[in-house]
């Protein structure tokens, strides 16, 4: 057997390992010492230390026991060495029972004389991982507070590879995380899974930071990649994490199931110059058929199995397209009756405008005009490029062509995104 | 989303920060001119402390500007700015936030808002959204 060089071998290898093992780090901590901000803080200290010590010594026997070793001396020597942190303590302690914000967990039974044995017996628990997606996605922070508290605790990340991710410099994403914790902090959260009443709203907020991880990172260019971590790849793990935890939540299923079968057609969205492909032109032959295949398995049982929601129904709609062999085979009224159902579930103008365009498909492009019409009167939308570009080719498709060409350049000029504008301004050219 | 914030004004000397140049907060006694300090300071605490601020400069006087220009392969430098008007741009924020009307939201508590106007534009980004 061939011998690798140990670096490269533990480097592939430590990364996936720590990234898995930190939920679990964390909140082992967290049952031990009741202190999520330090916890979380020690953590990331011990996974700096792995990244640096992994690769060359090698991955040790047990990688979490290892991590939440390091971690807990980390935290406790800086409690140790801060005087001043520890007085603060005291005063803190006076005004409140030391395990009030602690829930017990459920396995704890607390080791006289051998705390790190037991914080690291106590490392196991995924009911707890799913405790601490929850606690990250606290409805007192802002969404990309949560996303960044989210892919640092949860995750795994770095400060750096987050702000990379981001694109906003590293002191930005500091402040947002250590914000993000004071927040949660002075909020009085509790370290334990909500009541069942308030529990289907909090899994929603942890499902939509997932969403926009994914998104961040779906929409990301080759160019914007480089040097970027995949934020596709980690939204896709994580949301594997909570369905584990989750199994019978028709809605992860149905994010999971979103995202794959979105991700599933990356490879075809780009052309060679890196110039945005239509999904009606796209190379079907280049999509990722195995994931198309268990995206679909995975929103049919949910469907069949479990209540329904918005993500199950946006993957269904993803696999009416993914399924069609040709754009032109695209079962339109499907399409159509779906997003029926997804404007019951989530009215919103931008479910109304894609309802537009199906609409637009089983009925003609006038149905699909006199919708995104009335839409136009919303101030917000009115100046949204989406709405022109939806217009603009709903106009095309009628045959109005100058009419078209000016929905497009506006359309064009509204847009923020440079090959949404590239695109846009060539149809507009074209005409 | 990315917002470039810019702050115009119309000061009577140039100087930073430049809304306490202006005609109408010279006009105002000392607490009224420590209030829109504090006011702005606080706003800078909130957004440095969210993780919303990206970057801020103050720019020099307008006087110290340089408009390049080539023509038939020649040099033309002018003194001054590209265009002359009363408002000048005096400084600019970058601002990541949640939602626009959150931009609209910072750029209103900007105290140069009430004097003069702090206009918010949407940075580009490279991203490729599903078409």
């Amino acid at each position: 057997m061939p011998v690798q060089p140990a670096g490269e071998v533990a480097g592939v290898v430590a990364d996936d390992v720590w990234r898995a093992a930190t939920p679990r780090v964390v909140t082992a901590l967290v049952r031990r010492y009741g202190d999520f901000d330090r916890a979380e803080e020690a953590t990331q200290e011990a996974l700096l230390a792995a990244s640096v010590q992994w690769p060359r010594d090698g991955v040790p026997d047990d990688p979490k026991a290892w991590l939440v070793r390091v971690a807990s001396r980390r935290l406790v020597d800086a409690w140790r060495s801060d005087t001043a942190r520890l007085r603060r303590e005291a005063d803190d302690a006076a005004r409140l029972p030391a395990d009030a914000h602690v829930a017990a967990a459920a396995d704890a039974s607390v080791a006289e004389g051998d705390p790190e044995g037991d914080v690291i017996a106590a490392a196991s628990g995924d009911d707890d991982t799913l405790t601490l997606l929850l606690l990250c996605c606290h409805p007192a922070l802002t969404p990309p507070a949560q996303i960044a508290l989210t892919l640092r605790a949860v995750g795994g990340l770095t400060t750096a590879e987050i702000a990379r991710a981001f694109l906003v410099p590293e002191a930005t994403m500091a402040q947002r995380i250590s914000r993000a914790k004071a927040r949660i902090r002075d909020e009085g959260a509790r370290f334990e899974i909500p009541s069942a009443a308030d529990l289907p709203a909090r899994m929603s907020a942890v499902l939509h930071v997932l969403y926009l991880v994914f998104t961040e990172g779906h929409t990301a260019t080759s160019g914007e990649h480089l040097h970027r971590v995949d934020l596709t790849a980690e939204a896709i793990r994580l949301a594997r994490v909570a369905r584990r935890l989750l199994p019978d939540d028709g809605e992860v299923a149905g994010l999971l199931a979103l995202m794959l079968l979105t991700e599933a057609r990356r490879p075809a969205r780009l052309d060679a110059q890196g110039r945005l492909v239509l999904l009606a032109e796209q190379d079907r032959t280049r999509w990722d058929h195995a994931a198309i295949a268990e995206g679909v398995a995975l929103v049919e049982d949910a469907l069949t199995r479990t209540a329904l929601g918005p993500y199950q129904v946006q993957a269904a709609i993803a696999a009416v397209h993914d399924e069609a062999a040709t754009a032109a085979d695209t079962d339109w009224p499907q399409v159509l009756a779906l997003y029926d159902v997804l404007e019951q579930l989530t009215p919103s103008p931008v479910v109304a405008l894609n309802r537009a365009v199906a609409l637009a498909m089983v009925q003609g492009p006038a149905e699909g005009l006199r919708v995104v019409d009335a839409l136009a009167t919303d101030r917000r939308l009115a100046r949204h490029h989406r709405l022109h570009a939806v217009r603009a080719h709903l106009l095309e498709t009628a045959g109005d062509t100058d009419a078209a060409r000016e929905e497009y350049a506006l359309a064009s000029r509204l847009a923020t995104s440079i090959p949404e504008q590239d695109h846009l301004r060539r149809k507009a050219e074209s005409l | 989303m990315k917002y470039l914030l810019m702050i115009y004004s119309n000061p009577r000397t140039w100087g930073h920060p430049i809304f306490l140049r202006t005609a109408e907060a010279l006009e105002l006694d000392d607490a009224g001119r420590a209030g829109l300090l504090a006011d702005f300071e606080a706003l800078l605490a909130e957004i440095s402390d969210s993780g919303e601020l990206v970057g801020a400069q103050a720019l020099a006087d307008p006087l110290t500007s340089r408009a390049v220009r080539v023509r038939d392969g020649e040099r033309v430098v002018t003194d001054g700015p590209f265009v002359e008007s009363k408002e000048q741009l005096a400084g600019y924020f970058v601002v990541d936030c949640a939602t626009p009307e959150r931009a609209e939201e910072i750029a209103a508590r900007f105290p140069d808002a009430r004097f003069a106007a702090v206009e918010v534009r949407p940075l580009m980004d490279g991203s490729a959204p599903d078409l």
